[in-house]
């Protein structure tokens, strides 16, 4: 299927993986997840082994793959998976067991009799990971003394090392700045179809790309820096934008932004800098095309590993630039107008050093958002804001995310959390002007 | 409400108009909604805002009353309506919903289904979400609650993106007429359960349903059922913790909380600063930021979930 057949339909992209897409991998219900844009020459390295990401071209999002143990060596195959009908035996073998404890099981290492060579042989003579697990749990000295709940985990554990799982997702920009924080700074930056979001964006493109995602192609999301710098939006690329989406999102400077006519050294400046970085872009999406991240700490953008791809790319899908130059009728509109709202992520920064230069640039009554690791700079933002009456509805929010494992008889809190999804500043925009209050 | 019609889009250039629905803003937690009319007054205990006087005048003005106190007139947004509408229901405030927004993806063209429509709080910000060319079908059982969502969905400016329908979709599942059409869906029903099956069916390949529910066994119950034709099932919950701040003069000598006598307020007072027209001395004070004292400890649980891919 040609590729542009496939980006007609705009909404939330195809149904359907094709060459060059970017995808989400879901290894193992969660446990890791992996950014990977799909080739013939990509791969994943599932434990030691490297399988190729050829045969998830063409599926539908939402496709469950297994690594098969073929004599080529582990490949990935579709699995359609069936309604649980053993879901009632199951929980008639759970109330069972509740009677059942461990007093008498001895964590020795010594359960198990099979040895690695000998899973390895297993493998060799084409045995499917399930055969392996099964295999394992008959060879455990201690698995019929553990309580139904013990053996169903210790199943589940084997299963993932032995017959993983792979789900095909749409890549969904959410793995660095805490989910619920960056949603919250959408709602609370009122980011809808047609609106001008103003965005300082120190995390690589990603609160860059979920606001344009939320614009769908209307209006602008205008990508600012503090400086002469633009910052890095590599992430925007891991979207799959469509060509709307991507011409939505332009760059400006903040020079740029308050006064029209600029002197035409400072622009010349900036497009070269901005030429620069659309170049750059360019030259790593062909050396890069994975990027794993680590689940277990949420401290933002640092997470990002970039790995480089040794296999080279060979049709990479026309990447649709982003983050041109903003023109200067859009400026001129935004200058005219204001924009509809602003959102801030500059976690190195300080919050009221350029928020006092940019909420003019506001519409009156336009709502915004800042957000940052420490607290200490929003209060003090804050309170510059209050006594300036520069804003009102000011208020600092700390986002608390608690996940739950539901299972029959074992429903809690998840054991792990993330301690801080950071702070947000809110508020609205006044229509007094700030030269009345000195 | 949208910036969808640019007739109502905010701008530097924007005034208020007669018939607009305007915010009025006496303190963070006491706004009210009204719609500007040309004779009209507002009273409140800051005294009597006539509207002629609002009009012309830009959103995020300061307007005075006749005894010289004054509130701030903002535009509608989303988040000011969950904050002021009428609560027909128990409501979703803005932690839950922009957690689920963001959770069932939902970008302009999609087509969410939702029941209960309950006082339309969750309801408004997802129009926003799918505007202009998606659609929120919503549903409720009851049939005065849904007339009371739809004139307020006409207040705020949303109803072109928003169809109210009187249906018990525990009972009835939802209409056949949606089957394979549905991006996501969100249900806040005392037995979702009952609702799940119609769900599956409503829902488009990979599409994605969230379940709001106050207690954990309604929970466990509905995971129970999406375990047959869902996947990725995760329940979820979130809260909002707030700040207060407080400046710090670095002179006073009391150890204490209460600090110069300046500086004990009562709560209503707190987003004022005390030491009134005092430009900051860095030198000489500090602001300081403390948790509030309320605080809100449950709303629901979340539980989302993906349809299985099964072909």
């Amino acid at each position: 299927m040609s590729q542009n057949n496939v980006q007609l339909d705009p909404i939330r992209n195809a149904q359907v993986t094709w060459e060059g897409c970017s995808v989400l991998l879901d290894i193992n219900d969660g446990d890791r997840l992996v950014f990977a844009r799909l080739t013939s020459g990509s791969t994943l390295k599932i434990g030691n082994k490297n399988c190729s990401l050829q045969p998830l071209i063409g599926c539908p999002f939402g496709s469950l793959f297994q690594v098969d143990n073929g004599k080529e060596g582990p490949n990935l195959s579709r699995v359609i998976p069936s309604p649980e009908d053993d879901v009632q035996e199951k929980e008639d073998a759970q109330i069972s067991g509740e009677f059942r404890d461990n007093r008498a099981i001895v964590d020795d290492n010594k359960a198990q009799c099979l040895s690695g060579e000998d899973i390895d042989e297993m493998r060799r003579q084409g045995a499917t990971g399930e055969e392996i697990v099964e295999a394992l749990i008959a060879n455990s000295a201690t698995f019929e003394k553990k309580t139904s709940f013990s053996q169903e985990k210790y199943k589940l554990k084997k299963q993932k090392k032995y017959a993983p799982k792979v789900l095909l997702r749409r890549p969904f920009a959410r793995r660095f700045l805490r989910v619920d924080t960056l949603s919250l700074l959408l709602s609370m930056g009122n980011v809808a179809a047609n609106s001008d979001v103003l965005v300082v964006d120190m995390a690589g493109g990603l609160l860059t790309g979920a606001v344009a995602e939320r614009l769908g192609g209307t209006g602008y999301v205008c990508n600012t820096c503090i400086g002469d710098s633009p910052y890095p939006m590599d992430i925007v690329r891991i979207f799959n934008f469509s060509n709307e989406i991507c011409k939505s999102i332009v760059r400006a400077s903040v020079s740029d932004v308050t006064s029209q006519s600029e002197t035409s050294e400072q622009s010349d400046q900036l497009e070269s800098a901005c030429n620069m970085e659309i170049q750059s872009n360019e030259q790593k999406s062909s050396s890069v095309s994975m990027e794993d991240i680590s689940l277990s700490s949420e401290n933002g953008v640092s997470d990002l590993i970039l790995e480089a791809n040794h296999s080279p790319v060979n049709k990479i899908s026309k990447s649709h630039k982003v983050g041109e130059k903003a023109s200067q009728e859009t400026l001129k509109l935004w200058k005219e107008n204001g924009f509809s709202s602003m959102i801030v992520v500059a976690p190195e920064l300080d919050p009221w050093s350029f928020v006092k230069d940019l909420l003019p640039l506001l519409s009156y009554s336009a709502p915004f958002a800042i957000y940052h690791q420490y607290l200490q700079p929003l209060a003090t933002c804050m309170h510059s804001l209050q006594v300036r009456k520069m804003a009102i509805g000011l208020q600092i929010s700390e986002p608390w995310l608690r996940e739950y494992q539901v299972l029959p008889s074992r429903t809690h809190p998840c054991m792990q959390m993330s301690g801080c999804g950071g702070y947000i500043l809110s508020g609205t925009r006044t229509a007094t002007n700030a030269s009345s209050q000195q | 409400m949208l910036p969808t019609d640019p007739t109502k889009k905010i701008s530097f250039t924007r005034c208020i108009k007669e018939g607009d629905l305007v915010i009025v803003y006496e303190r963070h937690d006491c706004m009210k909604a009204v719609k500007v009319c040309q004779n009209s007054a507002f009273q409140n205990r800051f005294g009597a805002f006539k509207h002629s006087d609002w009009i012309g005048k830009p959103f995020g003005s300061m307007v005075f009353s006749n005894k010289g106190g004054f509130v701030y007139l903002l535009a509608p947004t989303p988040e000011l309506w969950t904050l002021v509408l009428s609560h027909r229901t128990q409501i979703l405030y803005i932690a839950d919903i922009s957690f689920v927004i963001m959770y069932l993806e939902l970008v302009p063209g999609c087509l969410v289904l939702e029941s209960g429509t309950g006082s339309g709080s969750l309801t408004t910000s997802l129009a926003r979400a799918v505007a202009p060319t998606g659609h929120v079908y919503t549903f409720d059982f009851h049939e005065q609650r849904a007339a009371s969502a739809r004139e307020d969905f006409e207040r705020t400016g949303v109803s072109s993106f928003v169809t109210v329908g009187v249906r018990d979709i525990q009972g009835q599942g939802f209409p056949d007429e949606f089957s394979g059409l549905a991006d996501s869906i969100f249900l806040d029903l005392p037995q979702p359960w009952l609702a799940i099956p119609s769900a599956k069916k409503m829902l488009k390949q990979d599409g994605i349903l969230c379940s709001f529910s106050p207690c954990i066994e309604q929970v466990q119950r509905s995971c129970e059922s999406l375990r047959l034709n869902f996947t990725d099932i995760r329940t979820f919950e979130i809260l909002l913790r707030t700040y207060e701040i407080r400046q710090w003069r670095a002179d006073c000598t009391q150890g204490t909380g209460g600090g110069s006598a300046g500086s004990i307020r009562h709560k209503r007072k707190q987003h004022l600063i005390e030491g009134s027209g005092e430009q900051e001395n860095p030198n000489n004070s500090t602001v300081m930021a403390r948790p509030n004292g309320e605080a809100r400890g449950h709303t629901g649980y979340l539980t989302f979930a993906r349809l299985k891919c099964l072909s």
